[in-house]
């Protein structure tokens, strides 16, 4: 059988490869080697070495301050929505009334782009904040925590999905026996549920660390870096960088392979250290 | 005693639930709201329902439609969105399941490349993809299918290929001896099993091509007459200094209600598809 799939190759895999390679292979490549040059367009490019990652941690690129602001922002963010969502996963699966209406409506904003997201919220902040004179591009602190706020909102439901898929899998046999052992709510949590929603966990600090750290259109929308770049992330400093002005195309490209770099390592460490702490089921 | 103590528990969790939905449903209702009333009132009082005064019907909505044409961006919106997800779904099916099957040092590096692909942040490739597609003449809505195509690919591929994994090989052997050819037996057998997973991969591209802003906004642009929505309601934004901000509320406003009615309508696979999704990637 696998003789004869073989000779399909071309029907089966080319169109995918074809469209992959245009989206992603060439591109990719591409970048890398471009890194190690200046130019303005894809065609004209003079090797320079290691010029344009000298010049990226520059203090005039703001590279440093966005990478900064990012990390700061990724953890807060990713303490909030984890402890937000784990919490209202737990009192969602008390059987409480309503709680299928609930979760439908949680969930909803995630759903929604972050273009949009981050304009309906702006609109909200400087609402607030117009009492008292003022915006929100006038304080990168208000950039910071609105931000904050914003992907809390966005993210918290779809989070709280995942945590609640994760309690409703934990026997419910094993809950019973910690508590005729005489184990209180609180040790039964800390000593049962979570380490058997520990998968669960993996899975939500993966996807709020990335969606955290790689934010870029709410980011665009709400502050756009506003003041002074102060509230610019790593992805928005990037794209300044490329088309903000010209000839720092190749800094750019430097400034990206490095984030994609620190991506990838994020990404890694953090998935073999929670992966170590789940439990067998 | 104790069931007192948690029927009064479960009391206040009900009402906390209720506080979390209002602060889930404010902004959105905050944005509708304005959206009735006459741009130079948004700013003085925000918070107010519209007045006999401040009321001005619809005209935000129409003066938001005239200066964006955002009927036609939601016409490209669903035109792009639903053919690359059509063709994302019928290609890296095919490939996932020739990879799964076919042991060859060609399927294994390409399921290497898919998986790298998806921790790839898109600033690392945005530059070089884009004088890619200029390069070929993909920038037009069939041109951003196509790349959609290739950017999908990575989870696509990934998400099939292990759904593939443990689907029993004698049935398509059983084809096979049955005297199908190998597109046969995928479409004919393999496919329809196939299908939870296709429904899932469905509704995970479809969120992201339909709010995605970055891409059409780099591969279109914004002087084209292609722009989906996102593009739209960020030009509406940055265009021009004294923003209209009652047409942006209505544009906002229509912005969401697509989104809101695809998940009234197909609420559980979406949050189905999303936690499988998850759970896979």
């Amino acid at each position: 059988m696998e003789k004869t799939l073989k000779k399909y190759f071309l029907i089966f895999t080319l169109p995918t490869v074809i469209a992959f390679a245009f989206a992603f292979i060439i591109p990719f490549v591409q970048g890398v080697y471009l890194s190690f040059c200046k130019f303005t367009t894809v065609g004209n490019a003079k090797w320079v070495g290691l010029d344009n990652y000298k010049t990226a941690f520059s203090s005039g690129q703001g590279f440093t301050s966005a990478l900064g602001f990012t990390a700061a922002f990724t953890l807060i963010s990713v303490l909030t929505i984890n402890l937000l969502a784990f919490a209202i996963a737990l009192l969602l699966t008390r059987k409480v009334k309503g709680t299928n209406l609930f979760r439908t409506v949680f969930f909803m904003p995630n759903l929604i782009g972050g273009i949009v997201l981050g304009y309906t919220w702006q609109q909200m902040i400087n609402a607030i904040l117009y009492k008292y004179e003022t915006t929100i591009v006038s304080n990168a602190q208000y950039g910071f925590w609105g931000l904050v706020v914003l992907m809390n909102w966005q993210m918290v439901g779809y989070m709280m999905i995942i945590y609640i898929a994760g309690l409703q899998n934990v026997p419910t046999d094993l809950i019973e026996a910690a508590k005729i052992d005489g184990a209180s709510p609180w040790q039964t949590l800390i000593k049962v549920k979570i380490p058997m929603v520990m998968s669960s966990v993996t899975i939500c600090m993966f996807l709020t660390l990335s969606n955290s750290f790689k934010l870029f259109d709410q980011n665009k929308a709400l502050t756009n870096g506003a003041p002074m770049k102060k509230t610019q992330m790593l992805a928005l400093n990037i794209y300044e960088t490329f088309y903000g002005r010209t000839s720092y195309e190749g800094v750019g490209q430097a400034k990206a392979v490095i984030f994609f770099v620190i991506v990838a390592v994020i990404a890694l460490t953090q998935l073999s250290f929670t992966r170590s702490k789940e439990v067998e089921q | 005693m104790t069931s007192s103590r948690s029927k009064a528990s479960n009391k206040i969790i009900f009402v906390f639930l209720c506080l979390f939905t209002v602060a889930i449903l404010y902004p959105l209702l905050f944005i509708l709201n304005n959206s009735f009333k006459g741009k130079f009132f948004i700013s003085s009082d925000p918070f107010a329902l519209p007045s006999s005064e401040t009321f001005v019907g619809l005209t935000n909505y129409a003066n938001g439609l005239i200066k964006t044409g955002l009927i036609k961006a939601i016409g490209w919106s669903f035109f792009i969105t639903i053919i690359s997800v059509g063709l994302i779904i019928f290609f890296t099916s095919m490939t996932a399941y020739y990879i799964t099957r076919v042991k060859s040092a060609y399927s294994s590096v390409l399921y290497y490349m898919f998986v790298f692909s998806m921790i790839v942040p898109f600033q690392m490739v945005m530059f070089t993809m884009t004088s890619l597609a200029d390069k070929f003449h993909l920038r037009n809505p069939l041109g951003m299918c196509l790349l959609y195509l290739g950017f999908g690919a990575g989870l696509s591929v990934f998400m099939f290929a292990g759904f593939v994994k443990s689907i029993p090989l004698e049935i398509e052997e059983a084809a096979m001896i049955d005297g199908c050819n190998p597109l046969q037996t995928f479409f004919g057998v393999v496919f329809p099993i196939l299908k939870p997973t296709a429904i899932t991969v469905a509704i995970l591209n479809a969120m992201w091509i339909w709010n995605d802003f970055l891409l059409p906004y780099l591969v279109i642009g914004v002087s084209t007459p292609y722009k989906t929505i996102p593009v739209v309601v960020q030009m509406l934004v940055g265009s021009n200094g004294n923003k209209d901000m009652g047409a942006l509320m209505a544009m906002l406003v229509l912005s969401i209600i697509p989104i809101i009615i695809f998940y009234l309508t197909c609420q559980k696979y979406i949050i189905e598809g999303v936690v499988a999704g998850a759970v896979k990637g």
